[in-house]
């Protein structure tokens, strides 16, 4: 029988198989359901704009009543900069979960698992509880500076920390850096724990609060650091891609095709360090994006990287963008921290991929 | 012919033991040459530091008149083409994107019809949309190969002969699949290739090349054409086995292990 379907198949002639047919429409898909997202998002909140009353509000017609100003301000102030937020930080979650799985070849890894997201977490903890108490109530107004700078640069000492102890003589070994991020981990965990004790009640309320991860009180000078992480991000994507594909066989027969795996592990550490510190710093700690997003993507569009990598960004801001709207709507006009409802939806699936992987090898 | 690749006095050493030792090595555009040798014997290593992912300690690699260690790795890649032994891919790419892999920046459109052929040339056309983690282990050392020689292909094309390595390629293969493999060498040997592979089944070996290189201990034990290196002295030296080589009808002589010898009924 194999004859007879191998004669066949060298028969035809060459055509576009199934899956690379429904990869092309991907990215065009995409960009369209990200759209009717923040539209949808637009209209919904604490202060509901019907969708009649957006084109409006958004300048797009020529009315203007007394709602229309109400309605702008509500629009431009408070919801587009965090709706464009949204939508960056879940991009730069997704693209740094998808990036550290080809780096790692293994779709569990995660920028939360090597402790990128906790060095971050610490970092900002230390700025809630010390700015407080140190410097008392004139350096109060200084927080909401340096809570996001403060996670960015525990983010990007994490990593060097990693890179550190992993590389050796112009190697890096990704089982070490895998093991030292479980441990950096757990110190950065011990140390956020340290400081929830000696933490008064409304800076344990702060760090709750961030470390459960929220996008509300964004503003455009947060968005104006996130667009261009992600644009040079998306920029260096393009560059890594077929690198990363190669990395699937493993790093010798990755160099044997001619990539230069030195480089292309430290231009991917860098990106994913500096992608994670970012959105770390704006929306605190959100888990499970880059783990869902991208295997979720791997089943429908193939594992590829050269659209993997923009497909992730894409579905990760789309992912927020919804999980935002619903953070903001479910308990308006209070607010369910978006980490919450992250990990209720992201955790199952986790176990999912787990179960399945754990099938596989037992084959 | 001119040599495609040239290694003198190569060592190295991890930690305290010495993997290989001096060992030296000269292959000819067209050359087909089999490493043999016992377990632990430094083949791979030597492998390796013919490939350009391991620096050797003392010794010189050049490839091509060029030593390696000056090649960017994309250089390298369209002048030598390596299959490993054990790949484990864990993402579902399939057969063809693998395959595809081989052709460097070249879009599916440029490299198709070479990836055709290689397909063909491994018998996998018909598992060509196949996701490769769920192949047999046999089907998938075999994609690898049609990967490698797309890039030998495509290198052989801008510079002329190239290196083709070959760890093991045989060893998850069924008996069919090896002689189709070794033929595959050798037509790419006909055609200007210098090829070296490591090989454990001596007759395959010996019917595989025209050249054998013995090491042992990380030296090198013999080096020349198979009549030469198949004796009953040296398979006992190298091997720690008694074994006797017959003349084969075609003339290629085969190899039989006493033990063995024992179970096959008398003519």
């Amino acid at each position: 029988m194999s004859v007879a379907i191998g004669t066949e198949a060298r028969s035809t002639e060459r055509r576009p198989s199934a899956r690379r047919r429904s990869a092309s429409f991907a990215i065009p898909l995409l960009i369209a359901v990200l759209a009717v997202a923040a539209i949808v998002a637009l209209s919904f909140g604490a202060a509901g704009i019907p969708l009649s009353r957006l084109p409006a509000a958004l300048g797009l017609s020529g009315e203007s009543t007394a709602m229309t100003a109400r309605d702008q301000l509500v629009l431009w102030s408070i919801r587009v900069p965090r709706i464009a937020a949204a939508a960056m930080v879940g991009g730069l979650l997704a693209a740094a979960g998808a990036i550290m799985q080809g780096l790692f070849r293994n779709p569990l890894a995660d920028p939360a698992l090597v402790g990128v997201s906790s060095g971050g977490a610490l970092a900002a903890a230390s700025a809630i509880v010390f700015t407080d108490s140190r410097f008392g109530e004139t350096l109060r107004f200084l927080q909401t500076e340096l809570l996001p700078l403060a996670a960015f640069a525990g983010s990007l000492a994490t990593t060097a920390i990693l890179y550190g102890i992993s590389s050796r003589s112009g190697r890096t070994s990704i089982a070490v850096f895998l093991l030292a991020g479980v441990a950096i981990t757990a110190i950065a965990n011990a140390g956020i724990g340290l400081l929830v004790f000696i933490a008064d009640d409304r800076q344990l309320r702060d760090i709750t609060f961030w470390l459960l991860g929220s996008m509300s009180g964004v503003t455009w000078t947060k968005d104006a650091v996130l667009a261009p992480v992600l644009i040079i991000g998306l920029g260096a994507c393009a560059f890594i891609a077929r690198g990363l594909d190669l990395l699937v066989l493993g790093e010798a027969d990755a160099f044997h095709g001619g990539v230069d795996v030195e480089r292309l592990k430290r231009i991917s550490i860098v990106m994913v360090s500096a992608m994670t510190g970012v959105a770390v710093s704006i929306s605190g700690v959100i888990g499970f994006v880059g783990i869902v997003v991208p295997h979720l993507l791997r089943l429908v569009i193939g594992p590829a990287h050269r659209l993997l990598l923009p497909a992730s960004v894409l579905s990760g801001a789309i992912l927020m963008v919804g999980a935002d709207t619903l953070a903001r709507t479910i308990v308006a006009p209070a607010e369910m921290p978006i980490g919450i409802l992250t990990a209720a939806v992201g955790a199952p699936v986790f176990l999912f991929i787990l179960l399945r992987q754990r099938g596989l090898a037992s084959l | 012919m001119s040599a495609v690749i040239e290694a003198r006095g190569l060592s190295k050493r991890a930690g305290r033991a010495t993997l290989l030792d001096g060992v030296g090595l000269t292959v000819a555009a067209g050359e087909m040459v089999a490493i043999i040798g016992p377990n632990g014997a430094g083949k791979s290593t030597l492998l390796r530091l013919l490939s350009g992912d391991l620096r050797p300690n003392e010794g010189a690699v050049r490839l091509k008149q060029r030593d390696i260690s000056s090649y960017t790795p994309r250089e390298l890649a369209a002048r030598r083409a390596m299959l490993s032994q054990h790949i484990n891919v864990t993402f579902p790419f399939t057969v063809e994107e693998i395959v595809l892999m081989g052709a460097g920046e070249r879009s599916a459109r440029d490299a198709g019809s070479l990836v055709d052929a290689a397909l063909d040339e491994v018998g996998l056309a018909h598992f060509r949309e196949r996701q490769l983690p769920t192949l047999s282990g046999g089907e998938q050392q075999r994609a690898h190969f049609a990967r490698v020689l797309v890039q030998l292909a495509f290198g052989e094309a801008e510079h002329g002969p190239g290196l083709l390595l070959l760890d093991e390629p045989t060893s998850s293969l069924d008996l069919r699949h090896q002689i189709d493999l070794v033929e595959a060498a050798r037509r790419r040997a006909a055609s200007g290739t210098a090829v070296i592979a490591i090989l454990h089944d001596l007759n395959l070996a010996i019917r595989f090349a025209d050249r054998l290189v013995v090491l042992a201990g990380g030296k090198l034990a013999a080096d020349g054409p198979r009549a030469d290196v198949v004796t009953r002295e040296i398979i006992r030296d190298i091997f720690e086995i008694d074994a006797v080589v017959h003349q084969g009808d075609d003339g290629v002589p085969y190899v039989l292990p006493q033990s063995m010898r024992a179970m096959v009924p008398p003519r």
